[in-house]
């Protein structure tokens, strides 16, 4: 599969009034053309920070410190999203990365009619365009969406919450992306909603081919849809891999009681725990694993949560990385003792 | 299933500090450097106003001294009548705080009644409130406070200062009745209903600590503009009670000696007042600036 | 038994805001007693009524139509000394934790004033203990720390612990939950529903769940009732446990398909459509005749058009639907056809 986006050492900071925050801290990630893959993190998390740097909006009091993003076109010319230009970002942008924002329902100009606002969307990238290509294409999205072209007539107040999301995904697919970012895009939406929602979603990334990056908290909704999975934890990738695999058999403590967290329709209700504490202070200088505070095998003694070791990752499976050193040395004890047998 | 139970001590009755909210305000006041300078002008003006009349005497007319200019025994030269313009203008200062402050705590406090009573009620009350309003706030009140001082016979501070209270409030009654409106839907209000606490409890302890902060910025800004207002309507000559108002001193400058060609002194007794007057608004409105970050435990 | 809170045949009309001379009915002929110590959640989508329904229960709205009962006695017809009782007796806990503190004022201004004001405690002192001993309880420890900050300076999972707190601190027998931890980070919403279990186990308080995520429903009321709302009436009302294993109102079997699957099943199968004819939900302003669920049923015939169905008992539950028990022998059936096909494959 071909690469897409590459992000590399993403550190982004904020300074606040006499510290610094770490939101993301040297986030290394690769993305691949026509798949689904969902960033999962909770608050403080870094994940909406991380969103926000690979489209190259981090805005003061946030800075990007040091690393990389770059995308890497079909003829395998790569630019550095970081480095562009205004007037390069602005064709770059909604043409070859869109998004739909978090709470997005709010981002609509209540005093614009829908159609006005693909008409604005579409003129700030593509300053060529004819109004009726424009709502021409406009149709064609709200279709993708199961929408009635009656809606560009509507104002955002007339429609209902599930109904300004779709208008959303439709205005981020009116340019032809090749990938869509998505953050939290079914969380204030209805279960029934949020299914439909889920479904369209997939029904986009088959037919168009389009890249999908969808960030949320929500595992089970993700498990739906999504090939790969990412996950963070207070700024930094935690474990990622195939979504089978890391949601079936987590290889680092924060997945496991992630999954072990959520209640869902069939389980044994027993089997349910939380995770104890809360996200750590990111202003701090970390001295040891940043998970430490709350991970059962840091409690239960059986990992010193050695900094340096979680600086990078370690494999647990097909194309599956964890930052739990402990997990991945238990992982490789698991394995040797078949490679003992097969050489004598 | 373990909740944070470790490092659990025993608790112990918490130590309220009762000034730590003064010295919090005064502290974000001073990190800001304009409303530093503003608090500081403040002061001093209200110093000279507190203690003006132990240090300066009133000034005595002596005719043998008109309109001398400035020189060691009179810093600022004399008036008209041969009074010391600097002892005047420090006496003066008193005057023009009282009536300005009287203008403002009834300004603050119609503005209170008004806007609460049409946000808390609704209904045909709160139309007949914002009616008045309305009109008071369309009408201009320099003619309308020209028309009152001529009506109402204002011979002290008190009177004064209640006369110009009359106009200044209705910009300020509609920002609170916004803001009680917004308040009384949220949740948090809702929740003081529910565990029975009594209107005029969510009144006092709900609802006004949410519009200090505008209603004291609003304060300082009507007291200010009274300040000008007063000072005009005594230029005007409509109300003649204080001679040492600096409104007094700009009127006699211009009346009593011929401004324009009487040499350099007139002009210094007519600027004098004029100046304390620039000075003043604009110790007011840096200060102002630092109230609304000071008050608002959010922004700090 | 009596339950402690009832409501009978209740309903709440508002003006409409558009055409004059016309009423939404926001909630028509709600049916649903609580008994003491009883945890019922309450489940529907946005625009089913159900934060009005915990609205009216809580007194904030007066039933247009029928009636509430506290302690079998109608609201309206309460005497002051009454009112104040019940007021105190059944509490609210917001969804939006923020919102429902005065951001102005330290967290212990905002808890010990309702104490003091209705006499629970006679000073500051006395407050100042009795929240330390209810902030030990909800697991906010070291308590004296929480209650100098103020509301902005803590985390969502803390602040809903405060309202718990708070709602806690009057001696309740009822509390209303609406939307207790959507707000919350999942990993700590089940601590948060755990906590509410145990209030109940403790103090033998009611809690009435407000949600739309049944997931959290299930976890909830593990052994109590679920009752399921569309468009402002309830629809089907049931044990949790058999209501979620066999549900009987179509929309009820629609709400449960479009719930995610058990996370070890996750992969890039196809998405099924749902079992609803259309998804966007009628207004409430101008709800479909007969059957209000009639627009999206799968299961739809002619007689939903012309005639409402009646809440009524149905394997023992209530269920609102005239074809109940046909549609449960072909729900069944189907069913069983899909758990065939999605069996994976075994492989030694």
């Amino acid at each position: 599969m071909r690469k897409i986006i590459e992000i590399e050492k993403l550190t982004i900071d904020f300074e606040l009034e006499n510290r610094i925050l770490r939101a993301c801290d040297n986030v290394s990630l690769d993305i691949y053309e026509n798949e689904i893959v969902a960033i999962i993190g909770e608050s403080g998390s870094g994940k909406s920070t991380l969103a926000s740097g690979i489209l190259n909006l981090v805005r003061s009091p946030g800075k990007i410190s040091s690393g990389q993003v770059h995308y890497i076109a079909v003829d395998g010319a790569s630019t550095n999203i970081l480095q562009m230009s205004p007037s390069e970002e602005n064709v770059f942008r909604w043409k070859e990365i869109s998004t739909v924002f978090q709470a997005a329902q709010n981002a609509l100009n209540p005093v614009l009619k829908v159609k006005d606002h693909f008409i604005e969307t579409v003129l700030a990238h593509e300053s060529d365009q004819t109004i009726d290509m424009i709502l021409k294409k406009a149709e064609e999205v709200l279709r993708f969406v199961r929408l009635d072209k009656s809606v560009l007539e509507y104002y955002p107040h007339q429609l209902s919450g599930g109904m300004k999301q779709r208008v959303l995904i439709a205005m981020s697919l009116i340019l032809d992306p090749k990938v869509i970012l998505l953050d939290e895009p079914t969380t204030a939406l209805d279960v029934v909603t949020q299914y439909y929602i889920l479904q369209l979603l997939s029904n986009i990334q088959k037919e168009l081919g389009i890249t999908l990056i969808f960030l949320t908290h929500d595992i089970a909704v993700v498990s739906q849809v999504a090939n790969r999975i990412v996950v963070m934890y207070a700024g930094e990738v935690v474990e990622r891999g195939f979504t089978k695999d890391v949601l079936g058999m987590p290889s680092h403590p924060y997945t496991k009681g992630l999954v072990d967290a959520i209640p869902n329709l069939k389980d044994d209700i027993t089997k349910r725990k939380a995770i104890v504490g809360s996200p750590p202070d990111l202003t701090q200088t970390f001295t040891k694993c940043k998970f430490t505070e709350r991970c059962f095998v840091y409690k239960e003694g059986h990992c010193e949560g050695i900094k340096k070791k979680t600086e990078q990752l370690y494999p647990t499976g097909l194309e599956k990385y964890t930052r739990c050193y402990t997990w991945a040395e238990a992982y490789d004890a698991q394995k040797k003792p078949k490679e003992r047998v097969s050489n004598g | 299933m373990e909740l944070q139970q470790e490092g659990y001590v025993t608790p112990v009755a918490p130590h309220f500090d009762k000034f730590k909210g003064v010295k919090e305000f005064f502290r974000v006041i001073w990190k800001n450097k304009m409303a530093r300078v503003g608090l500081i002008i403040v002061i001093i003006f209200m110093l000279i106003a507190a203690l003006g009349p132990l240090v300066v005497t009133t000034p005595k007319s002596d005719y043998l001294a008109r309109l001398q200019n400035p020189s060691l025994a009179h810093p600022l030269g004399t008036d008209y009548a041969g009074r010391d313009i600097f002892s005047m203008f420090i006496l003066g200062t008193r005057a023009v705080l009282i009536v300005g402050l009287y203008a403002g705590v009834f300004a603050v406090a119609i503005a209170s009644a008004v806007g609460i009573t049409a946000g808390l009620l609704g209904g045909k009350v709160d139309e007949m409130l914002m009616i008045l309003t309305n009109i008071v706030l369309t009408m201009p009140s320099f003619p309308v406070m020209m028309v009152l001082s001529m009506i109402i016979n204002v011979n002290n501070n008190f009177l004064f200062g209640l006369v110009l209270s009359l106009w200044s409030w209705a910009a300020l009654a509609k920002a609170i009745r916004t803001q009680v409106l917004t308040m009384r839907n949220k949740e948090f209000i809702e929740a003081s209903r529910l565990m029975g606490v009594s209107t005029f409890n969510i009144i006092t302890k709900d609802i006004f600590p949410n519009i200090v902060s505008f209603v004291t910025v609003n304060f300082i800004s009507i007291m200010k503009g009274t300040i000008v207002t007063s000072v005009g309507l005594m230029v005007l000559g409509l109300v003649p009670f204080d001679g040492q108002h600096w409104g007094m001193m700009m009127q006699m400058a211009m009346s009593q000696t011929s401004l324009l060609y009487g040499g350099i002194q007139p002009i210094v007794n007519f600027m004098t007042p004029v100046m304390g007057i620039l000075l003043f608004q604009l110790g007011c409105y840096l200060f102002a600036m630092g109230i609304d970050e000071a008050m608002n435990p959010r922004l700090r | 038994m009596t339950a402690i809170l009832s409501v009978e045949n209740m309903g709440i009309a508002f003006d409409s805001r558009s055409e004059k001379n016309k009423q939404v009915h926001v909630l028509h002929d709600i049916d649903l007693a609580i008994e003491q110590g009883e945890i019922i959640a309450l489940v529907g989508e946005s625009g089913s009524g159900k934060t009005t329904l915990g609205k009216v229960m809580v007194g904030l709205f007066e039933p247009t139509s029928g009636s509430l009962k506290y302690k079998g006695k109608e609201i309206s017809k309460l005497n002051k000394k009454e009112f104040r009782q019940y007021r105190l007796d059944v509490q609210m806990v917001h969804q939006d934790s923020f919102a429902a503190l005065n951001p102005n004022r330290t967290i212990f201004q905002s808890l010990s004033l309702p104490l003091i004001q209705n006499k629970i405690v006679k000073n500051t002192q006395e407050a100042m203990n009795l929240l330390i001993d209810y902030f030990n309880e909800v697991g906010l420890l070291p308590a004296d720390q929480f209650l100098s900050k103020y509301p902005h300076q803590l985390s969502g999972g803390q602040r809903q612990r405060i309202l718990l707190a708070r709602a806690l601190s009057v001696k309740p027998k009822v509390i209303v939950a609406d939307e207790p931890v959507s707000m919350v980070d999942v990993s700590l919403r089940i601590a948060i529903i755990d906590l509410m279990t145990r209030m109940n186990q403790k103090y033998n308080i009611s809690f009435v769940y407000i949600t739309h995520d049944l997931a959290t429903a299930r976890y909830v009321a593990k052994n109590g009732r679920l009752a399921v709302m569309y468009l402002g009436e309830i629809v089907e009302t049931n044990q949790i446990k058999a209501a979620i294993d066999y549900p009987t109102h179509p929309y009820f079997q629609a709400l449960i398909a479009a719930v995610p699957e058990h996370i070890g099943t996750a992969g890039d199968t196809e998405i099924k459509d749902l079992p609803l004819r259309t998804l966007d939900m009628p207004s409430i302003t101008n709800p479909p005749s007969g059957c209000r669920f009639h627009t999206r049923c799968p299961y739809y015939k002619e007689r939903c058009k012309l005639e409402a169905p009646e809440l009524r008992s149905y394997k023992g539950g209530l269920v609102s639907c005239h074809f109940a028990e046909e549609i449960d022998v072909l729900h069944r059936k189907q069913q069983k056809l899909t758990d065939l096909i999605n069996t994976p494959v075994t492989m030694n």
